[in-house]
């Protein structure tokens, strides 16, 4: 018998969405900072009405739904699955309000892109977007992919159980330290190191490329944000090309992938365990991967000749593959590039680094090298299982920080989350082709939008159809929280409807 | 007579509308060159779009990205005649319009594979200028009116507490 929600349910899954709300109200502070700096009147007051918007509800959200009880494991789920809604929504305000959006719905699209580190982007005129309203681009990825409830673990909710519901439901299961608010301070800690550091060295880049140093470190800062989240935002709709530079491609590359590595694996490195790098499932995984679908880009490329020069294959075929595979999405080329000039065979070899993703607990989409790597680990055990004698006992471990026996249910989770994934992208690509595009081009984007990617081969742009943009959204939106929330939600919503 | 009078009033009205757009789209646009980069590659072409973001100065050359409105293309420019350009796009100019010709690249050698233009002349179409943004009276009262409601609000929560 499934039970209806009670009026306690509600309240709690209030109390605690306005604490998030509340939290996401405090972030507008920063773009406000900036309009101030720039003298930037206009995208103040943007960010005013959507500040005061977010207080308002969160206000009325965390007083009249007040309660000491804490989260259950359906609660957390809901919770962080509405968050991420109402993040979308009310961040979306001040950017549809700065006039660069041809609907609500276009913003919308954007902040979900953004908070769930795609980088898929429906901006008009991007070029002369104000310094507040770009910096919020950019702040989504960097806030939705340490997790948007994370924010509130670390600052508005110490203490509580129901923050290891709220981490889990964010599509991360992993504790770096036993106590998971230490544990969500000390990704905010790595994060904000790490953008100090890169925001100095692509600063310093961009004044040697010929950048203004004000845009510079602008810059700098905004690149490494959606970088480091893998979101593939840049402040010019050129994207990375605009730097027309080597050396920004390079800490690019180096930023992407840090930004994809798992948070427990930086933290072994921060802890010394160096060896960690060389004998962890999911490095490995990826370094192999990478090498495959670079290498089926590679031919793709070199088939059609675009790129005469090996050097020059190798720039602009490595940095698509790893922005690809990274699911960050930063371009060098032009979205139409892919369709004229790429081939089928290039393009597939980047569908399939999407599809597979980054590392787990990173702020990377797909499927994931630790799933892949299990997966793998499982399909050579079975392989074994048949060559071997039958009486032969065949035991398979992999290596994630500590050794771990191959487990049957380690090996089915994996797959379960695999073909949610596989479905995700399929379903998308189905959607797009409904519309009149190609298979190849429908399941590229789809793929993108549901692995958090960001990299475009021209389907999305303001004049797709509704339907799109939203399917899109949830594709995000799923691909994000690996399903779990969003199953959590459906789960709830069919509760109210048929419960007794 | 009267037709014909109708005829040159409907003509100037569209010579009018689309003027400044017809201004901004000398010679071939971003699309066309995007869409059949194989056929104009290392062929000289005619360009113009807006000078957006930076002027990034590389020795005796610069980079100008050239935005025609669908798309932004690098212009590889000698330094000289980067020199005329005074304003460029961003939330407080509108850039000059800049009307180049020079050879496309698909896939550029000398610059890592990147689509652009080498520049041979480039000329001012028109001056860009800086943008006076007025203050949006709207919403500063939308401010005020959401500030009132906090307020409101706030008292609320505050006899709830009691």
């Amino acid at each position: 018998m499934i039970l209806k929600p009670r009026l306690e349910d509600l309240k709690i899954i209030g109390f605690y969405l306005g604490k998030i709300i509340l939290g996401l109200a405090l972030t507008m502070f920063i773009p406000i900072f900036i309009g101030l700096s720039f003298g930037e009147i206009n995208p103040i007051l943007d960010f005013a009405v959507a500040l005061e918007i977010a207080v308002i509800i969160g206000l009325l959200f965390s007083k009249f739904c007040r309660t000491d009880k804490d989260l259950n494991w359906m609660q957390g789920m809901i919770v962080v699955s509405l968050s991420w809604i109402a993040a979308m929504v009310l961040s979306a305000v001040p950017l549809y309000l700065s006039g660069h959006y041809k609907s609500f719905l276009d913003a919308c699209f954007e902040t979900m892109s953004g908070f769930t580190t795609t980088g898929l982007s429906l901006v008009q005129d991007l070029d002369h977007l104000s310094y507040a309203h770009n910096l919020w681009r950019h702040l989504g990825p960097f806030i939705g992919g340490q997790g948007i409830a994370i924010i509130a673990l670390s600052f508005l909710l110490k203490g509580t159980s129901g923050a290891f519901k709220m981490y889990v439901g964010e599509g991360r299961d992993e504790r770096l330290l036993p106590n998971v608010v230490h544990t969500a301070q000390f990704i905010w800690l790595i994060s904000i190191i790490y953008l100090i550091i890169g925001t100095l060295a692509l600063g310093i880049a961009g004044i040697s490329i010929g950048l203004k140093p004000v845009n510079s470190f602008f810059h700098g800062a905004c690149i490494f944000m959606a970088g480091f989240d893998t979101a593939g935002f840049a402040p010019q709709s050129q994207n990375i090309l605009y730097y027309h530079s080597l050396i920004f491609e390079i800490i690019t590359i180096v930023i992407m992938i840090i930004g994809s590595l798992n948070f427990n694996f930086h933290y072994q490195l921060w802890m010394g365990n160096r060896k960690e790098t060389f004998k962890n499932i999911e490095s490995r995984t990826f370094f192999i991967s990478s090498m495959l679908t670079f290498l089926i880009v590679a031919i793709g490329l070199n088939q059609l000749g675009v790129y005469p020069q090996a050097i020059v294959l190798f720039r602009k075929g490595f940095f698509q593959l790893i922005s690809a595979h990274t699911t960050t999405g930063y371009m060098t080329v032009y979205a139409q590039q892919f369709i004229t000039d790429w081939g089928n065979l290039a393009l597939f070899g980047l569908i399939c680094a999407m599809a597979l993703g980054g590392c787990i607990c990173s702020t990377a989409g797909g499927i994931k090298m630790l799933r892949v790597g299990v997966i793998c680990k499982a399909l050579k055990e079975d392989l074994k299982r048949i060559i071997m004698p039958e009486k032969a006992i065949i035991i398979e471990k992999f290596h994630h920080i500590k050794e771990i026996f191959l487990e049957d249910k380690i090996v089915r989770s994996a797959l379960t989350i695999t073909l949610a994934y596989i479905v995700l992208y399929g379903l998308g690509a189905l959607v797009g082709m409904f519309y009149g595009h190609p298979f190849l081009e429908s399941l590229f984007e789809s793929t993108s939008a549901a692995a958090n990617v960001g990299l475009s081969c021209g389907i999305t742009s303001a004049a797709m159809p509704a339907a799109l943009k939203i399917t899109y959204i949830i594709q995000m939106w799923a691909g994000r929280l690996e399903f779990m929330s969003v199953f959590a939600i459906i789960g709830f919503l069919m509760a109210a409807i048929k419960g007794k | 007579m009267k037709n014909n009078f109708r005829l040159f009033l409907i003509i100037s009205f569209f010579v009018l509308l689309l003027g400044p757009r017809a201004a901004f789209s000398h010679g071939l646009s971003s699309n066309e060159l995007l869409k059949n980069a194989k056929q104009y590659d290392g062929k000289p072409i005619t360009y113009s779009g807006e000078a957006i973001g930076d002027v990034m100065s590389r020795g005796e050359f610069a980079w100008v990205n050239l935005n025609d409105g669908e798309n932004a293309i690098g212009a590889w420019v000698n330094g000289i005649l980067a020199k005329e350009i005074n304003f460029t796009g961003t939330y407080r100019s509108r850039g000059d319009i800049l009307e180049i010709t020079g050879i496309f690249h698909r896939a550029c050698l000398e610059h890592g594979g990147d689509l652009d233009i080498h520049v041979q002349t480039l000329r001012k179409i028109s001056s860009g200028n800086i943008i006076n943004h007025k203050l949006d009276f709207l919403k500063v009262k939308l401010a005020l009116i959401l500030f009132g409601a906090l307020f409101l609000i706030w008292i609320l929560t505050l006899f709830k507490r009691k």
